[in-house]
Order: C-alpha cells, then sequence, then structure tokens
C-alpha cells in the first residue's frame, strides 16, 4: 500500500497547463524532495493535495483508497495531511504554547471549544512538541516576536501537533540563517522518524544534507527521480535548469 | 557606474540577501544567473529601489543612492525591465512607449528614431493595446519602453522567460548592441545560461542570498557556472 | 477574572449613584440628577450594549459589521410591539385591541405577528430571537460563501437598508414612517415616572455588566483564542482543520441577541420606535464608538459609545450650527492619531495580546 498516489493529475488555469497528467508515488515513512524550476506546479501540486484546488482530471489516493479530490481543505486536514507554508502563517497574536494548542489534534468544533479546558494530556503533548522544535524556551513567547527561522520551526510544530500522517513542507529554509538551515534539516529527518515528508525547495545544499529520494517537476510533470545525484547528473534535467 | 557594495536585504525577518557586492560598468553587460529564489530579483528590486535594504549602500555615479526613491532613481537613469514584461495592456503601444516620458525634461520628450530601428515591429503596432501583443512582443515593448528614458542602467529581468526563440534572438541582438555602444551599463538576470553566457562580458552566479562565483566571462568555469546552476 | 469585574463594577456604580440621586435628592438640590439625565445615561448604556456586541464581531472576529443597528432596532420594535399593547385603551381612538396606528389604517383586527405582545414575556424572548434568527439565517450564507471584508460590510449596510425601507411602510404593521410611540407604562409601571426611569438605568446598568461578563468568558475561552485566530489568519484555521464559517455563526448570532437586548432596554427609555433606527448611518456610528474607544477589549467599545455619544449631547448644545463637524473632528483626530482608539492610551497585556493592529486602518486590507 503506498501512502500517497497521484494518479495522472491534470490542472489547467485559464488555459495554462499548471498540471500535466502528474503521477507521483510516495511510500509510507518515506522523505521526498521535490524541486524544478519555476512554474514547475510545485505549488500547485500541493495545491491539489490539500483539496485548495480540483484537478481537471486524474486521482489522488491517499493510504488504502480514499480520494483526496472529492474532499475539502478541512476533510483533509483532518485525514492526516498537512501542509506548512513557504511564508510563516503562525497566529501572531497567540503564544507559542497558544498556537501549538490551536494546533492540537482534537474535536475542532465550535461547541467543544466552547467548554474545553487545558488538559495535563494536552499540556504533555504541547511540551513534547516544544521540544522537538526546539522553542522550549520560547514557551510563552508572542509569535510575533520571534525570529523568521523560529517561526518556521513554530509553524512545523504545529502542523506536528494535528499528528499527521504526512506533512506538505513548501521552501522551509528559504530566509533562514545557515545555522537555522542545518538545524532545520536535522529537524526534518527527526520528524520523518515516524512520519512522511514531502519537501520542496530550491536550496540545493539543503536537498543534499536531506540525503532522500528527489522528485524533479517540469512544466506540470515529473522529469526525472532518483538520488540527488541521479538527478544532477541526468541531461534531461540539466537542460532544464540551464533554460534550454 | 553601479556599484552595490556588501548589502542585505530582508523580507520581514526572512533575510534574501547577505552581504552582496556588485559591480556594473558602462559599455558592459553584467549577467546575474542563478536557480530560483536565490535572491536575482531581490538584487534587483533594492537597486531600483522597490524593496529597501537592511543594510550595506548602492552607489550610482558615485552617489549614493540607497535611500532615495525610485522615481529618483529612474529619474538619474536607472531603467528597469522586470520580469513578466508588466507593460500596460490597456495602453497603446504609442501610449506605453510615452510613459517612459516621466523622468525626461518636457524638451526631450520624444520616442527616438534608435528605439524603432531596434525593434522594428513596434512602428507597425502603434495603435494595437499592450494587451494584444504576443509575449515576444510585449518584451520588446517594455525593453523599449524602457530605452524611451534614456537609460544609463539598464536592468533586465528574465527577458526570455517564456518567449519564442527567434524573438530571443532579437532580444539578444539589442543587447548586444546597446552594450557596444558604451554608454550603457547593463545587468541582466537570467536563467537561460547560453543565453546569457554569450552576451556577458562578466559574469556572476548567486546562491542562498550571495554571490558564490564571479569573474571575466573568460575566466569562469563553465562547469563550475553549470553546478551552481543547475541541480 | 477580578480585573474583568472592574467595566461592570463601575458602570453599575455610577448607574447607581445617578440613580440615588435623580431619587433621594430634593428636585431643587445642588446634587440633584434629573430624570433626563437619567434617561440619557440609560440610553448611552444602551449604545454601550450595542458596541459590545459589534466589538465582539469586530474586534475579536474581524467582521466588519455596517448594519449592526439593525439588530438593536429589531429588539427595539418587538418590545415597542409589547408597550402599544400596553397603552390599551388609553390611546388616542380609545380602541382596548389595536394600535392607534391601525385604526388609522382602517384595519380591524391585529395581524397575526402581533398576538402574544401583550406579555412582556413574549417580548423579551422575541427581542432577542428575532435579530438572532435574522442574523443566522444571513450569517448562514454569507460565510459559507466565504464573503468577508469590504463585501460583507457592504452586504450588512443592504440589510440594514432594506430593513428600513420595509418598516417605512405604512401597511407593514408596525407605525410605518411615525413608528410606535406615546408609550404609558410597563409592567403596570408608567414609564415617565422617575422611579421607573431609575430602575431602568440600573437595570440597563446590569445587563450591560452581564453582557460583558459573558462576553470575556467567550473571548478567554478555547473559543475564543480560534476567534482571534481566525481573525488574524482565517486560511490557516482552516488548513488545521477548524470551520471558520461555524465559530463566525456562533458568535454573529450571539452579537446579534445582546444588541437586541440593548434595543430593547433602549426602546423603554427612549420612549419611541422608528424605521430611522435602521438607518444605515446608525450603523456607522456604532462602529465609530468601538472605533473610538478600541476594538478588540470590550471595555474600550463601553467606553468609545459612552463618550462619543457623550461628545455628540454636548456638542449639539454647544455648537447648534456645528456640532456635526465637532464629531467629525473628533473622528478623524482619533483615527489619525489614536489608530488603536482610546484603549491603545493604556495598552498593556490585554489590549497588545488579542487586539488587533491598526484598529480602523487595516479594514480596508481586508
Amino acid at each position: 500500500m503506498t501512502l500517497l498516489y497521484l494518479d495522472g493529475v491534470s490542472v489547467s488555469f485559464d488555459g495554462f497547463r499548471a498540471l500535466n497528467a502528474l503521477s507521483l508515488v510516495l511510500e509510507p515513512g518515506e522523505m521526498r524532495a521535490v524541486i524544478g524550476p519555476n512554474g514547475a506546479g510545485k505549488t500547485t501540486m500541493m495545491d491539489v493535495i490539500t483539496g485548495k484546488t480540483r484537478p481537471d482530471t486524474g486521482r489522488v489516493v491517499f493510504g488504502e483508497d480514499t480520494d483526496l479530490t472529492h474532499l475539502d481543505e478541512p476533510a483533509i486536514a483532518a485525514l492526516g495531511i498537512g501542509r506548512k507554508f513557504q511564508k510563516p502563517t503562525v497566529f501572531e497574536s497567540h503564544s507559542v504554547a497558544d498556537n501549538l494548542l490551536l494546533a492540537l489534534a482534537g474535536d475542532r468544533r465550535a461547541r467543544r471549544t466552547l467548554r474545553a479546558r487545558e488538559t495535563a494530556d494536552e499540556n504533555a503533548r504541547i511540551e513534547a512538541i516544544l521540544a522537538t522544535v526546539r522553542l522550549a524556551p520560547e514557551r510563552n513567547r508572542m509569535a510575533a516576536a520571534l525570529s523568521h527561522g523560529q517561526k518556521q520551526w513554530l509553524e512545523i510544530g504545529m502542523l506536528l501537533a494535528q499528528d499527521p500522517r504526512l506533512l506538505l513542507v513548501d521552501e522551509p529554509v528559504a530566509g533562514m540563517t545557515d545555522a537555522e538551515t542545518e538545524q532545520t534539516a536535522v529537524l526534518l529527518r527527526d520528524i520523518n522518524r515516524t512520519r512522511s515528508v514531502v519537501v520542496v525547495e530550491h536550496d540545493m545544499a539543503f536537498v543534499r544534507a536531506l540525503g532522500v529520494k528527489v522528485t524533479v517537476l517540469h512544466e506540470g510533470a515529473v522529469l526525472s527521480e532518483g538520488s540527488i545525484d541521479h538527478v544532477s547528473e541526468d541531461p534531461r534535467v540539466v537542460e532544464v535548469y540551464l533554460g534550454r | 557606474m553601479l556599484e552595490v557594495a556588501d548589502i542585505t536585504l530582508h523580507y520581514g525577518a526572512a533575510i534574501a540577501l547577505r552581504g552582496v557586492s556588485l559591480e556594473a560598468r558602462p559599455g558592459a553587460v553584467t549577467c546575474l544567473l542563478g536557480r530560483n529564489g536565490v535572491g536575482k530579483t531581490s538584487l534587483l528590486r533594492a537597486i531600483m529601489g522597490a524593496h529597501p535594504i537592511s543594510g550595506g549602500a548602492i552607489r550610482w555615479d558615485g552617489a549614493d543612492i540607497s535611500r532615495l526613491p525610485t522615481h529618483e532613481r529612474a529619474r538619474r537613469g536607472i531603467a528597469w525591465v522586470p520580469q513578466g514584461r508588466d507593460i500596460f495592456p490597456l495602453l497603446t503601444v504609442r501610449e506605453n512607449l510615452e510613459t517612459g516620458f516621466a523622468v525626461l525634461p518636457r524638451g526631450q520628450r520624444r520616442v527616438s528614431d534608435e528605439v524603432f530601428e531596434l525593434f522594428p515591429v513596434l512602428r507597425s503596432m502603434l495603435g494595437r493595446r499592450g494587451g494584444d501583443l504576443s509575449g515576444g512582443q510585449q518584451q520588446q515593448l517594455a525593453i523599449a519602453r524602457a530605452l524611451v528614458t534614456r537609460p544609463r542602467l539598464l536592468l533586465l529581468d528574465e527577458p526570455t522567460e517564456g518567449i519564442q526563440p527567434s524573438i530571443i534572438k532579437d532580444i539578444g541582438r539589442v543587447i548586444e548592441l546597446l552594450g557596444a555602444r558604451g554608454d550603457m551599463a547593463i545587468l541582466l538576470v537570467e536563467q537561460y545560461l547560453d543565453f546569457a553566457q554569450a552576451l556577458a562580458q562578466t559574469i556572476a552566479v548567486m546562491d542562498r542570498g550571495s554571490i558564490v562565483l564571479a569573474g571575466r566571462r573568460e575566466e569562469v568555469e563553465a562547469a563550475d557556472v553549470r553546478r551552481l546552476v543547475a541541480v | 477574572m477580578r480585573r474583568s469585574l472592574l467595566t461592570p463594577a463601575l458602570v453599575l456604580g455610577v448607574a447607581i449613584v445617578l440613580a440615588g440621586l435623580n431619587l433621594a435628592t430634593p428636585a431643587a438640590g445642588a446634587l440633584h440628577v434629573s430624570s433626563y439625565v437619567v434617561s440619557l445615561a440609560g440610553k448611552y448604556l444602551c449604545f454601550a450594549i450595542l458596541a459590545l456586541a459589534l466589538d465582539l464581531v469586530w474586534g475579536y472576529v474581524g467582521i466588519l459589521s455596517l448594519g449592526h443597528a439593525a439588530f438593536f432596532a429589531l429588539g427595539g420594535y418587538a418590545m415597542g410591539m409589547y408597550l402599544m399593547r400596553e397603552i390599551g385603551a388609553r390611546g388616542v381612538y380609545a380602541n382596548a385591541r389595536l394600535p392607534d396606528f391601525m385604526v388609522f389604517l382602517g384595519w380591524h383586527d391585529l395581524p397575526w405577528y402581533w398576538l402574544g405582545f401583550d406579555h412582556f414575556a413574549v417580548a423579551a424572548v422575541m427581542a432577542v430571537l428575532v435579530p438572532a434568527a435574522l442574523a443566522f439565517a444571513f450569517g448562514w450564507f454569507a460565510f459559507r460563501a466565504r464573503v468577508g471584508g469590504v463585501y460583507l460590510a457592504i452586504i450588512t449596510q443592504a440589510l440594514t437598508y432594506a430593513l428600513m425601507l420595509a418598516f417605512f411602510r405604512n401597511d407593514m404593521g408596525f407605525g410605518g414612517n411615525n413608528g410606535m410611540t406615546d408609550f404609558k407604562d410597563v409592567l403596570g409601571l408608567p414609564l415617565h415616572a422617575d422611579a421607573t426611569r431609575a430602575a431602568l438605568l440600573v437595570i440597563t446598568a446590569l445587563v450591560l455588566g452581564a453582557a460583558y461578563l459573558a462576553a470575556r468568558a467567550l473571548v478567554g475561552s478555547r473559543f475564543g483564542k480560534v476567534l482571534v485566530a481566525v481573525r488574524d489568519a482565517e486560511a490557516r484555521t482552516r488548513f488545521l482543520g477548524y470551520r471558520p464559517e461555524a465559530y463566525k455563526l456562533v458568535v454573529w448570532v450571539i452579537s446579534a441577541a445582546i444588541a437586541g437586548v440593548g434595543g430593547a432596554l433602549y426602546v423603554m427609555q427612549v420612549g419611541i420606535i422608528n424605521p430611522s433606527e435602521f438607518a444605515p448611518a446608525n450603523s456607522i456610528e456604532a462602529v465609530i464608538w468601538v472605533a473610538v474607544g478600541g476594538r478588540g477589549t470590550l471595555w474600550g467599545a463601553v467606553l468609545g459609545a459612552v463618550l462619543v455619544n457623550f461628545a455628540k449631547t454636548w456638542f449639539t448644545a454647544a455648537l447648534p450650527e456645528y456640532w456635526l463637524f465637532g464629531l467629525g473632528a473628533l473622528f478623524i483626530g482619533v483615527t489619525l492619531l489614536l489608530p488603536k482608539g482610546l484603549a491603545g492610551l493604556f495598552a498593556r497585556g490585554p489590549v497588545r495580546r488579542t487586539a488587533p493592529r491598526g484598529a480602523i486602518a487595516e479594514e480596508g486590507a481586508r
């Protein structure tokens, strides 16, 4: 059983083909890096998986047999697919701990939260996540006051709080310092021990540091797949990156 | 001459340029290469004043322009052809060209014949609305519009993106001609490596917000460039 | 919790003092507070209830409603219907069953929707239920369709305007352009008596206090944290699995209900209700009260409502020709100098933690 299976997914916007019969397979427990030049369809692919965009054709199968193309964003999130955007969108007016609290898996319905009180169990989970993303000392700090890298980690933490089976991470190290970039690679490898991850990135040094299978997208379809060395030597990939 | 001295640039808390230094001399084409997201466009935006720098300085003709607003920099002879052309779709070709008059003193507000010599196709479409032109024609219009301002520094952001090969050739010829004139500095940002290498006198490759390789075209190892630009 | 008792306690305290000085001191005494002032204070507090309701949806969820006075007015009309029935045979036409305006129109019997309004309890329930039901219907469609920002604001203006036009019509059965007035008593107590007015003032203060505490509890809960998250990054909450529409709807309906209660208390103290209460300008004024006071703080809304209306009263007396300019200058001054409203002057903990940046100016960006 595969974890995620994109089968011939096509999406067009106003005549522009963003995804062109894209097919991709992800095994459970895998971490995959997705790269590709501008306009390759990386963001559109993530939009389709998370339910933000409905494909014109094709299926997206999660787990055994769940077709994601019929579900909307909250439903797909509830299935265990979490997405992290390139620009950190944490809740700036809330503390780090509150951000995690809101993200914790649990009943999201309005009537539940009216009566909810923070349980010891929730507290323990928040502590665990704070430790994983190395933000324990910033627990009560306003999210707005964090550095860029820290906001990214907080957002990853919020993703973890939803206890996802699959994390979709979009350009996590853009704008980070070198030190933060290194720590992020360690963080993602850590997370990959218990969950599957798909990382979209431009930073090749970071992709190398992850040391995982790479999928190269171009014009909405898979151009090449394999280790980073394999794809970097693939003449088709070189052509595309050199703009030919 | 353009001098970019050790500039840093942030988008909010995220760092996009880390200590970038660069020179662009009149009569020379300087090519800036690099993958997506390395900071090429951010550098152009910093030079043009479209985004403030958080450190370092930008000097043009010896004067520090780091804090000058964009329109002031345009008045001093810096012209920008942005990625994606950005021509005015509802204005005609003539009107698009005439928007370049804004920086010219009243007596000099004419579209010089040279512009039409470089881009003859525009002369036949003066009455056509910008949005009705093909991508390649729009790119030519965008460059022509920049030339109307009589710039001494021309910033070109990926002029070949999404353009058909024949027009790419035309644009390449225009850039070469403008460089050869000797009075204009040209900073060309590109991902199309062959195009860039054929035109450049100086090459600079960026990665993660810094320039990681720079030098005259003859001195820079082609293999090194390819390694940095490809995967 | 102790801090949140401050505002209700203060309001109640002032109300009791005013009521006491009205009833217990001789009419010519220096400390005497006239019944006019008592009613005026009561009116201010009713507006404060409306402002509180508006701050709930605007300050904490980011929904700019430019039609909230409609819920207020509906509550007022519901209570007004009871007060009309209470006039009984003491009206001009001396008809025990039909209000004067119906007799004037030549009607022979009460329309079905007036039945039951001879009971105070029915009016009280309707004052809450009708605005809540309208809010539910409106919110259901609007939030589900993800209408927001400026577009929602415009639709709320349209809503209140439509209601105004409807209630202006004589054949609607709500008094038409004259509205309803000449009320005599409530629950047997004469409305014009000093004791009744004073009692109404204190009751309004109590209701405001209760609404305030309820709102505080709401925004302080986990639910409230979700609200703030929805206000600041709605798409993010959706990706977290929340359904912002449900949260918005709950707060929207509660807010409308609170506004309705305010309207019901208002009509008893002002003695008249007419369709101009639905005027779009009224809703915009309510927004200004909250903005001046400082949105997203609750107590700012109360402060803003009292202060601006006091200023309005003062300006109309001091500058009868130019009071509108005086008010306008106040609004402009606050917008330019105090983007967080007056509450921004006391910017500490609660304001920075929950209040959105740039209270007034940011709305356009949404």
